[in-house]
């Protein structure tokens, strides 16, 4: 076997695992790391609504925005690779899009701690492109971002 | 300055509009970040450097946006928007806009 077969063929092959074994492993303790904050937070809500129901009145409002990038592994972009040639739902990305989505409201949420809820939550996002071609797929910025009030009193 | 992106100030009264006010970004990736997020990709998570970046970005763009508030004379900015939009590869552009008011 020619020297180049073996670099063409066993790199690509090593990224792979790699980025299987350790990829899952980072995104495992990632989905921990969010469950935990999340636990924290289950007394503030992040609503979607602009207008709090009557018995709530509103002392002050501040906005809140969190943002992160996130990307997949060299694994699922592999396997993704096979799903964009036969069509079907890619799974492998909808883990990267659940972990930024929640990533981005929990630090929203963390930007201002003590905010009784956060009202006309936005998510916003983007695909990051990299100058070197298509390393960037599978790359994705999140952001949260709403308006975090404290109530006059606790309703 | 009282940034909201709901339509109004809770507890305060809107008693003038100075009409769309904005602010906006492009960066661009430097080599050094781009290089440390390639090898990043292999194993995914998160980027950090381009968290950063983008964070930093936005603050600008939240600050040009301010900063073209107070020379109307504006106390508070409402309905407070962002977009992201790439003109270019390696480049994005970061926009802030909403309304400028002054509230009592």
């Amino acid at each position: 076997m020619s020297i180049e077969l073996i670099i063409g063929l066993g790199v690509p092959i090593v990224l792979i695992i790699v980025g299987r074994i350790v990829g899952a492993r980072i995104e495992r303790a990632h989905f921990e790391d969010i469950a935990r904050r999340e636990a924290r937070f289950l007394e503030q809500p992040a609503l979607s609504i602009k207008r709090l129901a009557p018995p709530a009145s509103i002392r002050s409002a501040e906005l809140a925005t969190g943002s992160v990038v996130v990307s997949v592994d060299h694994f699922k972009r592999f396997i993704s690779g096979f799903r964009m040639f036969f069509g079907g739902e890619v799974r492998s990305y909808a883990t990267l899009i659940e972990r930024a989505r929640r990533e981005a409201v929990l630090r929203m949420k963390e930007s201002q701690p003590d905010a009784d809820a956060y009202i006309n939550t936005r998510l916003e996002t983007s695909t990051i492109s990299s100058a070197s071609g298509d390393q960037g797929m599978g790359t994705i910025e999140v952001l949260a971002y709403g308006t975090a009030v404290h109530y006059d009193r606790a309703p | 300055m009282i940034l909201t992106n709901i339509e109004n100030v809770p507890g305060r009264q809107i008693v003038q509009h100075f009409g769309l006010v904005q602010g906006s970004t492009i960066r661009a990736k430097h080599f050094g970040r781009d290089f440390a997020a390639g090898l990043k990709n292999i194993v995914g998570g998160e980027l950090k450097g381009y968290t950063e970046l983008l964070q930093e970005s936005r603050a600008e763009a939240t600050s040009r946006m301010v900063a073209q508030a107070m020379e109307l004379g504006a106390n508070a900015v409402v309905n407070v928007r962002f977009t992201t939009s790439s003109v270019a590869q390696g480049a994005s552009e970061i926009l802030a806009y909403g309304t400028a008011v002054r509230v009592e």
